[in-house]
């Protein structure tokens, strides 16, 4: 168990190093989260009270598209540059890839979601230092359901044809739950949670994060198999 | 055999299509659109029965690692993409005539839109692998997962429209209509049956073509 944190932290700090050095993924990341929002104003039109009611939605879809293209990046540097099999080849278990991976995932997101929070506040002129402790609950049950299926998907298509194309086909029917669970909970947060609903949608992004996890966890040494 | 049940699965989709068209009188409060459910039900459950059989059979690949089991789950697959898509179509103009819109965001309907996508990217990604064993596992990992999230997709859309509205329930039906539905049921499983030892046999001679390599004789 600890041999597989370890090894899992050892993925982790590589892929940090190489994100720290290399500063391609948050910037872009950030910048196209952005104009998504500006493209909600634009399609929905700049209706003050229409977009801070639907802020939690927007705020969500922009985290779930450039979430996926974080995704897409997670296993193909290793990919093109040819250490996927030799990191394969490592003695131990290969979950730990798995965990190293999404653990990377999280904190990207995490990172992303730090600034693009704020961004929604002020864009949509919504109230967020009120509920920022439930807030963050949700913003971590959510991005911790989105990555644990978002890794998976992302080891499995790395090596196909059309994977810009495939992840998302995966990858956003399994979301669902992730998605509306969020939202839901988003959503009732920031109008105060005038009909006590948000702990029901809490309580569905834990127990499908636990579930997705647990297989997610069982099955992934068969997608890394040679 | 295979040709035993093919017809026998012709002729009993046949009575019942006759039954359901001809013979059982018109729904009292529906009129004649009723007829669809004894179409639309069915294809259901075997679209249903067939993703259950992909489960099984995938979870079989990945314990036993026999190609087989991979064959018939992509057969499986692509029947119940057929039913699937048949249902909701059929489903769609059901709607149409009798709530007067296309489409409801109902929880059964969104959650077999969603089955419909996962099973075709199941597809996308068979057609795009082209060695047997990693096929074989990646489509295995789908069909796994693909199975398993289902309860819960229909779960959160449950709770997500129960917020607006109780999703649409089947009114008890009446014996006659019960008993055609019933039949109906009983035709379309063995034409299920049927279509999946054809493809089958075609995957499998598929499989050992492909493995004989592109300048083999057919």
């Amino acid at each position: 168990m600890t041999e597989l944190v370890r090894r899992a932290g050892a993925i982790l700090w590589k892929d940090l190093l190489t994100e720290t050095r290399t500063r391609q993924g948050l910037s872009a990341m950030l910048s196209f989260a952005a104009l998504i929002l500006f493209l909600f104003t634009f399609a929905f039109g700049a209706d003050a009270a229409l977009l801070s009611r639907i802020a939690g939605g927007l705020l969500w879809v922009a985290i779930v598209f450039t979430g996926t293209l974080a995704l897409g990046r997670s296993f193909q540097s290793e990919e093109l540059a040819g250490g996927a099999r030799l990191l394969r080849l490592y003695p131990g278990d290969v979950r730990a890839i798995y965990l190293g991976k999404l653990a990377g995932n999280v904190l990207l997101l995490a990172a992303l979601e730090l600034l693009l929070f704020p961004a929604t506040a002020v864009l949509f002129q919504v109230e967020l230092l009120p509920h920022a402790a439930t807030l963050t609950l949700v913003a971590f049950l959510g991005t911790l359901g989105f990555s644990t299926i978002g890794t998976f998907f992302a080891a499995l298509t790395v090596h196909l044809r059309a994977r810009e194309l495939l992840l998302p086909l995966l990858l956003f029917p399994a979301l669902v739950p992730v998605v509306i669970g969020s939202v839901g909970a988003t959503v009732e947060t920031l109008a105060g949670d005038p009909f006590g609903r948000a702990g029901g949608w809490i309580r569905l992004l834990t127990a499908y994060d636990v579930i997705l996890f647990v297989v997610c966890m069982w099955i992934f040494p068969v997608v890394l198999e040679e | 055999m295979q040709r035993t049940l093919g017809a026998l699965a012709l002729a009993t989709i046949a009575i019942g299509t006759i039954i359901g068209l001809f013979i059982v009188p018109a729904d009292g409060l529906q009129g004649e659109i009723q007829r669809l459910l004894y179409v639309h039900v069915p294809t259901a459950w075997v679209g249903m029965l067939a993703f259950f059989f992909v489960f099984i059979m995938s979870t079989l690949y990945l314990v036993q690692r026999r190609l087989d089991w991979d064959l018939m789950a992509a057969s499986a697959v692509e029947i119940g993409v057929v039913a699937i898509a048949l249902t909701i179509i059929l489903g769609s103009i059901w709607g149409q005539g009798t709530w007067g819109v296309w489409w409801e965001w109902d929880p059964r309907l969104t959650t077999t839109a969603l089955l419909l996508i996962v099973y075709v990217g199941y597809l996308v990604v068979r057609s795009m692998t082209e060695d047997p064993d990693q096929r074989a596992r990646w489509c295995a990992v789908i069909g796994v997962i693909g199975f398993v999230q289902v309860p819960i997709v229909y779960l959160s859309v449950f709770w997500w429209r129960s917020l607006h509205q109780p999703p649409s329930s089947p009114r008890s039906m009446a014996t006659v209509f019960g008993f055609t539905l019933l039949f109906n049921f009983a035709a379309y499983t063995i034409g299920f049956a049927y279509l999946m030892m054809r493809r089958y046999r075609l995957a499998k001679r598929e499989l050992s073509l492909e493995l004989a390599g592109p300048d083999a004789e057919p």
